[in-house]
């Protein structure tokens, strides 16, 4: 935990990056990131822009589990076999959660939204939606994006609708605004 | 970098680098003496200090995973806690301060309220509150003028002077003008005009323009719980504790956790137990003790370090060590607004107004306070728990929300009154250890019903002044006690009779002529909750005094 796993996940993240084209998982199989992928995209849907799908969250999840989440690792598999038996128990024709339409997904979800896992699911999801990028999630700023945060170090003013308005309606001599008259 | 021997007793040890410690640090450095500082946490270089949400930690707010660093880490130093005596104490993080070199300047809001007249003669002014510790202080902010003045031109902070028509007399206007404006504060000053108040730029520790070879503001957003890589925000890592170590006469010290400090047959200080990094037993001797080490930190210390001839612990005659303890007493509404305030850029704070800053008999109880125009949430703690109460936790209208609202956010923040009470307490937990085996911090804190109706009171306030700015929609959490707190008061409280107070007009313990306490510990009220300024103020007269006294022979 803390300074050097993460440091060691954000190289993990940094030579991901650059072996371009090569996403792979770590600590999911195949099967476990579409599943936990397909509860992301509920939770962060991509309905009227991208959403946690675009945004790699999983690859963030996957990281995170082998870096500095690692205590958590285990509820995933065990979540992910109770969702499967969720899945049968509602839809008995379907064979995985990821298999069933947006509303079945949803519907199923609710019930579930209580629990440890579910939580854990959703913290993760918005994690991996709004970190830093080097982190394997937030691609493109996609997270930011949509939340309208710009990745930008340094600013001046005016920053937003407010202040621009109350400095054009300030008349120079104000003292407020001008502290030297 | 100036080392000193162990064996060798230097004039002063400074435990603790934070608002406080460094100050001393500073002051006494210049005066000439030697200082050795010892601190609990790192010493951070300014690249340490990253943009990245996921390496800042709030200790109430699971999961900011990542460092701990900025602040204290509850995992090797738990702290239980009980609302009363008569309850059960359990492992909670009730207290939160800064550690590591600059302590909690280093990651604070930066917020510089000067105390009032007001607020040292509070008790004399309203009469007694029963059940309380309701008292005046031993000293009048006139004497303190001289040294809120001089924190505020030493360490660099920026404001207006004579904005706020409720402000105490200066002798000296601030050093810097005040930080522009954001939306946020467009929008108090706006609502709080319409309601006939008194709406001022905040006194912000941020520099405006670049002040002695430090650079100013680049309005980066990334103020609230981290340290400032511009080297603007003025903490004393970045002010004093450089200017201390120029003198070649003081040795800072990290990674230094201090177990007691010792004492000769003669009940006089002769030095400093601490455990170093690698937890090897270090025993610093010392002329003199200066103990700066938080509201919290500080009484544990005092009762860690009894002996046989200090049972209850040092500088506890009174029994008042760890007694009195008062926490930040807080409110907050929020709103929403039809265009983007874009909040996430600049210092947290640019507008305040203390229209309610003196308690009114008419109110029906006591407190008063001050309000504040803010936003202090990055991406990820906005999502999880920026959202008005009513948006779903996950799914497309939460998609929607997120969208919405990050930018058109902002909150009101009010700082209050709160009661010294003497069963509010730091103690010694009699079964919980830390991590170098040390008996924990037991809490025991329950607020005085007048603390509970004043933020009734102000959560009134703040939600007409959401309003009266044009809030579409608004917010605000019910009062209740507190039970975690990051401003630390009142555990060695200052006062003329030793039988009513721990240490004297100048910091010195009643009990013990080499050992001074100066922090928040030593506060006899709370003020409105903004105590850093005053923390640093009481710390240059302090420093002053105690360095006279040594050159003077008195010590």
């Amino acid at each position: 935990m803390h300074w050097p796993s993460i440091l060691q996940a954000e190289r993990h993240a940094h030579s991901m990056a650059q072996a371009t084209g090569t996403l792979k998982f770590d600590f999911f199989s195949a099967e476990q990131a579409l599943e936990v992928e397909a509860i992301a995209s509920q939770i962060i849907p991509s309905d009227d822009g991208p959403g946690a799908r675009e945004a790699r969250t999983v690859y963030f999840i996957d990281r995170a589990l082998t870096t500095f989440e690692r205590e958590k690792q285990s509820l995933y598999p065990q979540g992910l076999k109770q969702l499967e038996f969720k899945t049968h128990e509602m839809f008995p024709a379907a064979k995985k959660f990821s298999g069933l339409s947006s509303a079945q997904q949803i519907q199923l979800l609710k019930t579930i939204e209580k629990t440890d896992f579910f939580e854990t699911v959703r913290v993760h999801t918005i994690m991996g939606f709004l970190a830093n990028p080097e982190y394997g999630g937030n691609y493109n700023n996609i997270g930011w994006k949509t939340l309208g945060f710009e990745d930008q170090f340094f600013y001046e003013p005016p920053f937003g609708y407010y202040d621009a308005e109350y400095t054009k309606n300030k008349p120079q001599s104000d003292p407020v605004s001008d502290p030297k008259s | 970098m100036t080392k000193f021997e162990v064996g060798t007793p230097v004039d002063f040890v400074i435990i603790g680098a934070g608002a406080a410690g460094g100050v001393v640090a500073k002051e006494l450095s210049v005066a000439g003496f030697q200082v050795v500082v010892l601190e609990q946490g790192p010493y951070f270089r300014r690249k340490d200090f990253q943009h990245d949400e996921l390496k800042t930690r709030n200790n109430w707010q699971q999961p900011y995973i990542g460092q701990e660093v900025l602040t204290n880490n509850h995992e090797r130093q738990p702290n239980t806690f009980r609302k009363t005596a008569k309850d059960k104490a359990v492992i909670a993080p009730t207290v939160e301060y800064g550690q590591g070199v600059g302590g909690g300047t280093v990651h604070f809001t930066a917020n510089y309220w000067r105390f009032h007249e007001i607020d040292f003669m509070e008790r004399s002014r309203w009469g007694p509150i029963a059940g309380t510790g309701f008292s005046d202080w031993p000293i009048t902010y006139a004497e303190l003028e001289p040294y809120y003045s001089k924190a505020e031109w030493d360490i660099g902070v920026s404001g207006l002077a004579g904005a706020n028509p409720f402000d105490a007399p200066r002798s000296k206007p601030y050093p810097l003008p005040p930080l522009p404006i954001k939306s946020s504060g467009a929008l108090l000053e706006r609502g709080a005009r319409k309601l006939g108040w008194h709406p001022y730029p905040a006194p912000m520790a941020i520099l405006s323009q670049p002040y002695q070879g430090r650079s100013q503001c680049g309005h980066c957003g990334y103020c609230e719980l981290m340290g400032c890589e511009f080297g603007a925000k003025s903490s004393t890592l970045a002010s004093v504790i450089p200017v201390a170590e120029k003198t070649g006469r003081c040795e800072i010290r990290p990674h230094s956790y201090v177990r007691k400090i010792s004492t000769d047959r003669r009940g006089r200080v002769d030095g400093v137990i601490y455990f170093d990094g690698q937890k090897q037993e270090i025993f610093q001797k010392a002329k003199a003790v200066v103990l700066c080490a938080n509201g919290a930190e500080t009484p544990r210390l005092l009762l860690l370090s009894k002996s046989n001839l200090f049972p209850d612990g040092l500088a506890n005659s009174s029994g008042l060590v760890g007694k009195y303890l008062m926490f930040d007493c807080g409110q907050a509404a929020e709103g929403t607004f039809e265009h983007p305030l874009n909040e996430y850029k600049s210092v947290v704070v640019t507008r305040v107004v203390q229209d309610f800053y003196d308690a009114d008999p008419k109110r029906g109880f006591y407190g008063g306070g001050g309000l504040d125009a803010r936003f202090d949430a990055y991406p990820i703690g906005f999502a999880l728990y920026g959202l008005p109460p009513d948006v779903p936790r996950w799914g497309s209208e939460f998609k929607k929300a997120l969208k919405e609202n990050y930018t058109r956010s902002m909150m009101i923040l009010c700082h209050l009154t709160t009661l010294p009470m003497e069963s509010n307490t730091i103690t010694l937990d009699p079964g919980m250890k830390d991590a170098w085996g040390l008996p924990a911090m037991r809490v025991t804190y329950k607020n005085h019903p007048d603390d509970l109706k004043n933020m009734a009171f102000f959560r009134e306030r703040a939600l007409e002044l959401l309003d009266a700015a044009g809030a579409k929609k608004k917010w605000a959490d019910t009062p209740d006690d507190i039970t975690t707190s990051v401003h630390l008061m009142g555990t060695c409280r200052m006062g003329n009779d030793p039988q009513q107070s721990v240490v004297d007009k100048y910091h010195r313990a009643h009990d013990i002529p080499n050992l001074f306490i100066v922090d928040g510990s030593s506060f006899v009220s709370a003020g409105r909750n903004q105590p850093t300024c005053t923390i640093q103020a009481l710390a240059y007269r302090a420093a002053e005094h105690i360095g006279r006294m040594a050159k003077n022979g008195r010590i």
